[in-house]
């Protein structure tokens, strides 16, 4: 299995530097460094001399590939793409246009994001299970009809309304828990994450119940459960130890991959909430048009991604112990 | 009886677009309008024509046909496909875009207005027009916020100011209003359950041409539920639609049914404007997709090999970047793009336009990726089927196996992603546009206009009303969107939808 993950891990750099490929395009090929500037700059009529300062005071200023200025190795070393793509296989993210370290500042905020986001993922897939086992016990049913309207309705009802109506409701009418802020001090904490969690499980139970509930319901229908009962267990013994257990594989497919990613927090309910995560960084990254920090959440989304699924592959051995890695 | 397909099965399609595309064509020059189409009407007009082709392909195909119907019998895709369609023709109305000539200079033939309305702007010309100062609740007839007023003493004091068109007509806001209103909805309701009638009279005549029966025993069979698509179903969300349309639009002609928004502007028509931004999102992004999830799909599975290699590479790569981040970079270089070359554009509406395109683009791009891997699969087992392997044997050209023996075999695949991503699509522009990424701030659509409210959820009281209008028409979009969708699924993925009963 070591031998595996070592190869996984080689078969992720091509990936990485496609990733990295696709972002120095976006970023540098379709527009010139200079479009970026005078962007910024804003006037029509910005100076020769106004682009040159933004430039290279951003370290924009070098050639994109190929520097001819210099001599040996620099020539490809002092170059836009080497400084400002390759250098984040080290992670080394350089600084934001006002000058932070982005290193530095993403080791801070990933600590809120995750907060919010595990909490989130735990309860909410608690939840979305419990729902999905009762469907799966009750289908065919009225209750299961109605249930999977039910998901229908909730998942058709916008994030920002889950949001923005759970602020009014809870924290402006009821005014249980701070409509926003967050404060990272020992269990006051707490009542800043009460809301967003809450906000963001009820979001994922319409999609989430659907699903597990399909997932439920393919397995109930397979030879081994007819066995099972025939043998004469409980439908609820079936239920938990039989469709339960198997079930776990396409569970885990869907489910391990995301877990890297709760770092990178959501975007929608940190920039709400006004919680300093790395959702709502990234969301005054696009608003401000800082590329360099929307450049280093692209590559590190995609470092996690790949770490999901990784994590997907070994979390398959430790579910079903027929599956080896080779 | 199997009925054979006839070999001009196209014609009767042919001759129906034609006939659009001279009227599309034709109309405007017999009216002194100039036709103006974006960029994304032609596209959407493209998708008529290909949704007018593929319907007289599917009659003459048994199997083909037979998953629709039964989609057709379930009560609940019948209700949604009502919902869809008014969308849908609200929609196209306002797709339809022309140039009128500039009043009152009779000598500036073929000079035309700045302005470039569309045919739903047309038909509800007086919502437009009819704007205010700034926000006003729902059904008001003053000013949300007080004013300085100066009085006729002379002195000033703080106000709510009538408003200019909403209840104007009326003397005394205070005892008139609610009679007024309550006589105006009445009217609608007459024009409402009229329209509905004509519909319910053409349904019934229509079941009973093609069942066979005298109208009585039709409009009996029909509501008796022994039609054989829910046809009562169908009358019940159109009565309803109709009539909520029809009081709708009666009281908007005098009040402003919704408020209206910061700038004054009537919600009801800013939200049923929104209908045409959300459905070509939801519908472009997928005909810009398809083609390449599809080519590359069924490619990567039938030859293996390297092509699978580096196909997989390609999605593999495209999916490892979260989503609304590679939209984000996607958009943001795009509009650096439209800002530095602002000569390539006549005018803000066309660069609204082009942007919307983009955003179709990007969208596709991150989310053919699914429909990609779902087809390499589906194609890897069709490779190995005995007549893939005749027709290999026969020395068959691949592209001719791939389109003749694989492609058929994977639509419905492709229909079931399609119509299931439809309702992602139009919830993520809401998203897309509050993170700032997503359709052009001029375009008028349920992000925007979202976007545009909530921070007026501070003030005291609350301004609600653009919010919760654009959330419900995008809610009822997206879940009529949804039950269809299931439905399809259920119908052309039987091992998906059937519920084991042991």
């Amino acid at each position: 299995m070591f031998a595996y993950i070592i190869r996984r891990l080689f078969y992720a750099i091509p990936i990485l530097i496609g990733v990295n490929l696709i972002t120095f395009a976006l970023f540098f090929v379709v527009n010139s460094p200079d479009d970026m500037a005078r962007m910024h700059l804003g006037d029509k009529r910005v100076t020769q001399e106004a682009i040159e300062k933004w430039k290279t005071d951003r370290g924009y200023e070098k050639p994109l590939l190929y520097n001819s200025d210099t001599d040996g190795l620099n020539k490809f070393t002092e170059t836009i793409f080497f400084t400002k793509s390759v250098r984040l296989f080290v992670f080394d993210f350089g600084s934001a246009d006002d000058g932070r370290d982005i290193g530095y500042d993403i080791k801070q905020r990933m600590w809120p994001s995750l907060a919010i986001a595990l909490p989130v993922f735990l309860v909410g897939l608690l939840i979305n299970i419990t729902f999905a086992l009762l469907l799966a016990f009750f289908r065919a049913t009225y209750i299961d009809v109605w249930g999977v309207v039910l998901c229908v309705v909730l998942m058709s009802i916008s994030a920002m309304f889950y949001i923005i109506g759970g602020q009014y409701l809870i924290g402006k009418l009821m005014n249980l828990v701070p409509i926003s802020g967050f404060d990272l001090v020992g269990i006051e904490t707490v009542k800043f994450l009460v809301l967003p969690v809450l906000i963001g499980v009820v979001m994922g139970i319409g999609s989430g119940t659907r699903w597990y509930r399909t997932i439920f319901l393919e397995e109930i229908g397979r030879d081994y459960v007819r066995t099972a009962r025939a043998k004469g267990l409980s439908e609820l013994r079936v239920l938990f130890k039989h469709v339960l257990r198997n079930a776990l594989i396409p569970i885990l497919t869907g489910v391990v991959v995301v877990i890297p990613l709760l770092f990178l927090g959501s975007l929608l309910t940190e920039s709400f909430f006004g919680i300093p995560g790395l959702g709502s960084y990234t969301i005054d990254a696009i608003q401000a048009q800082d590329f360099a920090i929307v450049r280093a959440m692209v590559f590190l989304g995609s470092v996690l991604y790949i770490i999901g699924l990784l994590l997907t592959d070994i979390s398959y051995t430790v579910a079903d112990p027929r599956i080896r890695l080779s | 009886m199997l009925s054979q397909t006839p070999k001009r099965f196209w014609i009767w399609p042919a001759v129906i677009v034609a006939g659009l595309l001279l009227l599309l064509w034709g109309l405007p020059q017999l009216l002194p309008v100039c036709a103006k189409y974006q960029l994304t009407d032609i596209l959407i007009f493209c998708l008529v024509a290909g949704v007018i082709f593929l319907t007289a392909y599917i009659r003459h195909k048994p199997h083909l046909l037979e998953p629709w119907r039964r989609v057709l019998q379930s009560h609940r895709a019948m209700a949604a496909a009502v919902v869809l369609v008014v969308y849908v023709v609200i929609g196209l109305l306002d797709s339809i875009h022309f140039q009128e000539p500039l009043e009152g200079q009779p000598e500036s033939v073929g000079h035309y207005s700045v302005d470039v309305p569309s045919l739903f702007d047309f038909m509800t010309r007086s919502l437009q027009e009819q704007t205010e100062k700034t926000y006003s609740a729902p059904l008001a007839t003053h000013l949300f916020v007080k004013e300085s007023v100066v009085l006729e003493d002379g002195t000033t004091a703080q106000q709510h100011r009538r408003l200019e068109h909403g209840g104007a007509h009326l003397a005394d806001p205070q005892t008139d209003k609610w009679p007024d209103i309550a006589y105006t909805a009445l009217q609608g309701l007459v024009w409402g359950l009229l329209l509905w009638s004509l519909l319910a009279l053409l349904v019934s005549v229509w079941h009973a041409r093609t069942a066979g029966l005298s109208p009585g025993a039709s409009w009996r069979a029909i509501w008796r539920g022994r039609s054989r698509y829910p046809l009562n179903t169908l009358l019940v969300t159109a009565g309803i639609l109709l009539v909520m349309l029809a009081i709708l639009f009666t009281l908007s002609q005098k009040y402003h049914v919704f408020g209206t928004d910061k700038v004054g502007q009537d919600v009801f028509y800013l939200s049923l404007k929104s209908i045409r931004t959300g459905l070509v999102i939801g519908t472009l992004t997928t005909l810009v997709m398809l083609p390449f999830a599809i080519l590359l799909g069924i490619m990567a599975g039938y030859f293996r090999g390297w092509i699978d290699d580096l196909i997989q590479y390609l999605y593999t790569t495209l999916n490892s970047i979260p989503g609304v981040l590679l939209i984000a970079a996607a958009i943001l270089s795009i509009q650096v793009y439209i800002a530095n070359h602002p000569e390539l554009f006549d005018s803000a509406m066309d660069r609204a336009d082009l942007r919307l395109l983009a955003l179709c683009v990007v969208l596709g791009i991150t989310s053919w990726t699914n429909l990609c891997r779902l087809l390499r699969g589906e194609s890897l087992k069709l490779r190995e089927l005995e007549y893939v392997e005749a027709a290999r044997a026969f020395g068959v050209h691949h592209f001719t196996i791939l389109g003749r023996h694989i492609l058929p075999n994977v639509l419905h695949i492709v229909l079931i992603v399609v119509v299931l991503e439809f309702s992602g699509l139009v919830l993520a522009e809401a998203v897309l546009s509050y993170v700032g990424v997503g359709v052009d701030p001029s375009t008028i659509s349920w992000g925007n206009m979202i976007n545009g409210a909530r921070l007026e959820l501070a003030r005291e009281p609350v301004v609600w009303w653009s919010l919760v209008a654009a959330f419900i028409l995008m809610f009822a979009l997206v879940l009529a969107a949804n039950l269809f969708a299931d439905a399809v699924r259920d119908a052309f993925d039987p091992r998906l939808g059937r519920i084991p009963r042991n």
